[in-house]
């Protein structure tokens, strides 16, 4: 995988969770990308995440991404929060899109929660430039999540619908009824969020076809655990805050990935034997017997032997 | 190399096209083995072997302007060989942007692209063309920016959708295909578009293609080689001028087999194009007659083999039926172990 030279510019704290960072060329100009678009960051403590750009899809300059603190962060939200500076060189890979805008939809129908609302901020863009029929509805907690509300409600005048936690319950069943043949619908928040728009829709009778979603794709810890490679008898060690990719990484073993969390099913991976907890949402039942996703998933008992 | 173009020939009429020595010695020929059978015959679209048709996304060769001529001629006659469905308006911008970028960056003696934020000019040396225009703004181009750009490059484009988990043919060029219509296809998806295609479905290649095109990144362009059979150096085999060249297929006879039959091949060209997500299938189609073919005799002697022993769904296919044997008999002087 090819990767991009990017200058970290600005960085701003636009909450007190959320970190939104500029990514400047090294040279030229960086890659045109389309809305919903991502891209990993390579930091400098070997973890690579993936972030959606949230700036001007036509504006080759400069990249924005933010960056919400977790919790439960194993060094990569942590670094970006406490450690990038202004001036710092790093690899970004190339914009990829797992989560386009629909050609052909007559009417968008957006639905952000948090920090959810980072791809929206890239299709408002262009959907407004398109002048094309949208809404964008937003939940947020005041002071916490609300990093953009006041941005967006310049912009996107009538388009705009809030949802402040404490004052406003985003009604997903008054939401998706009623409308017009040709909508489509995206969400992008935490899961609990995106099954309830599952389950809502099915419920109403919308086409799966018509309901996209993309969610926080993001390895999380656990206890370390120990891999052999079948071909070439290697074994890579994964450390407790380490997905077994980027051991594999480290170990210069390079798979292909995109979103690095689980949904998009390019690091696939067979294994012999082993135990292995699945954390991923992309293989089916019968598909977990041979098949893993290392970006996400992890070894729980007897050790795991990979079939490359 | 040193690129000169040749004065201006014909893909009609008289088929005075002809290819040069330096020509025919970088000839795309399609076979790595002395049998032919489908395969996703697709590797990285990445420079190599300089003055080859692959040292550069896209070739342009001794024959470009008398090309664009041929595609001028086809427009005034057919103007729907043309065709951008309205949510394509911004794929056809992105291949502007990447065609200029290339034409401009590889071939810098006969094309210069200069650009100042969304002002830009583009000056097309070879073609006497000197245009300022604002990127994003059709209006400031003499007409749609899909059809501005590729009457200035050689082969084919389609520009295909991706949604629902599927390709759509929705816009594109096409006025030199190998018998396929674009404004038949058009708004297909990928199966439908390749269903005329015999046996390849059953062997699951599309069903492969198609994930593989899907999942094509940005600045990871592939590509293969196809191929089929031409009766003259004819660039326009479309179904829409089919009375004009079909019955052509009858006229090959054992004296003019050697000039009158071509190899045509196709170096396709897939990338992903940045601002919509849409994907690029380019198709640069290379001509040469028989007669040309055999001065390599490698090359002789393995399309013997190859056309000898082709599968008769997949001769049937490609349109050579009617003269397989004629050709196969006169191709088996160059083979001389047969």
């Amino acid at each position: 995988m090819s990767a991009l030279d990017a200058r970290v510019g600005e960085t701003r704290l636009i909450t007190p969770v959320i970190r939104e960072v500029s990514l400047m060329p090294v040279n030229g100009t960086l890659p045109a990308f389309s809305a919903g678009s991502h891209v990993q960051l390579h930091l400098p403590n070997g973890k690579r995440n993936a972030y959606s750009l949230l700036s001007d899809p036509g504006d080759t300059s400069h990249y924005r991404i933010a960056v919400r603190q977790q919790a439960q962060s194993r060094g990569g939200s942590r670094y970006v929060h406490e450690q990038l500076q202004t001036g710092d060189q790093l690899k970004i890979s190339s914009p990829a899109n797992l989560f386009p805008l629909h050609s052909t939809a007559r009417l968008h129908v957006l639905i952000a929660a948090g920090i959810g609302i980072t791809p929206f901020l890239a299709y408002c863009t262009e959907l407004l430039r398109r002048g094309a029929a949208f809404e964008l509805h937003y939940a947020y907690r005041a002071g916490l999540s609300d990093a953009y509300v006041e941005v967006l409600r310049e912009q996107l005048g009538e388009h705009l619908h809030l949802y402040e936690s404490s004052a406003r319950r985003l009604d997903l069943g008054q939401l998706l009824g009623h409308r017009p043949l040709g909508t489509h619908v995206y969400a992008c928040g935490p899961q609990s969020l995106l099954d309830a728009l599952r389950e809502q829709s099915l419920a109403l009778g919308w086409p799966a076809a018509r309901v996209h979603w993309e969610a926080f794709a993001a390895p999380e810890p656990g206890v370390p655990f120990v891999v052999e490679l079948a071909r070439s008898g290697r074994q890579v060690a994964v450390g407790a805050e380490q997905s077994l990719l980027e051991a594999l990484e480290s170990a210069g073993v390079e798979l292909p990935n995109l979103c690095r969390g689980g949904v998009c099913g390019q690091c696939r991976t067979p294994y012999l034997k082993g135990d292995v907890e699945h954390r991923d949402l992309f293989l089916a039942h019968e598909e977990r017997a041979s098949s893993l996703m290392p970006c996400v998933s992890r070894g729980c008992g007897s050790p795991i032997l990979l079939d490359i | 190399m040193t690129l000169i173009f040749k004065p201006a020939e014909t893909y009609r009429d008289d088929f005075s096209f002809r290819n040069s020595p330096a020509a025919i010695a970088r000839f795309p020929f399609p076979f790595p083995e002395d049998a032919y059978m489908y395969s996703v015959n697709i590797e990285p679209a990445v420079s190599r072997d300089p003055g080859s048709v692959f040292e550069h996304s896209f070739d342009v060769d001794e024959h470009y302007l008398s090309e664009m001529a041929e595609r001028a001629r086809v427009l005034e006659r057919d103007p729907e060989r043309c065709l951008v469905m309205p949510h394509m308006a911004q794929a056809a911008w992105d291949l502007l942007e990447m065609l200029m970028e290339h034409l401009a960056g590889d071939y810098p003696q006969h094309f210069l692209l200069e650009r100042n934020g969304t002002a830009w000019r583009w000056q097309n040396l070879a073609m006497g063309i000197d245009q300022s225009f604002t990127f994003g703004d059709a209006d400031s181009l003499p007409c749609e920016p899909l059809e501005y750009i590729t009457r200035q490059m050689q082969g084919d484009f389609a520009l295909l959708d991706q949604r629902d988990g599927d390709l759509f043919m929705d816009a594109g060029m096409v006025t030199c295909p190998a018998d396929w219509s674009l404004r038949f296809d058009a708004g297909m998806s990928f199966k439908q578009w390749h269903s005329p295609v015999p046996m390849a479905n059953q062997m699951g290649i599309f069903e492969r293609a198609l994930k593989f095109l899907l999942n094509i990144q940005v600045g990871h362009p592939v590509r293969r080689l196809n191929w089929t059979l031409t009766i003259n150096p004819r660039l326009d085999t479309s179904p829409e001028t089919f009375h004009e060249w079909g019955s052509d297929r009858g006229s090959v006879t054992p004296d003019n087999v050697g000039s009158l039959v071509h190899l045509r091949v196709e170096l396709q060209h897939m990338a992903r194009l940045p601002r919509s997500n849409a994907v690029l299938f380019s198709i640069r189609t290379y001509l040469i007659s028989m007669e040309e073919l055999v001065s390599n005799p490698a090359w002789g002697r393995r399309l013997h083999r190859v056309l000898r022993d082709l599968p008769d769904a997949i001769a049937d296919y490609k349109g050579m039926t009617r003269y397989r044997q004629t050709l196969v008999d006169w191709l088996r002087q160059f083979d001389p172990e047969a």
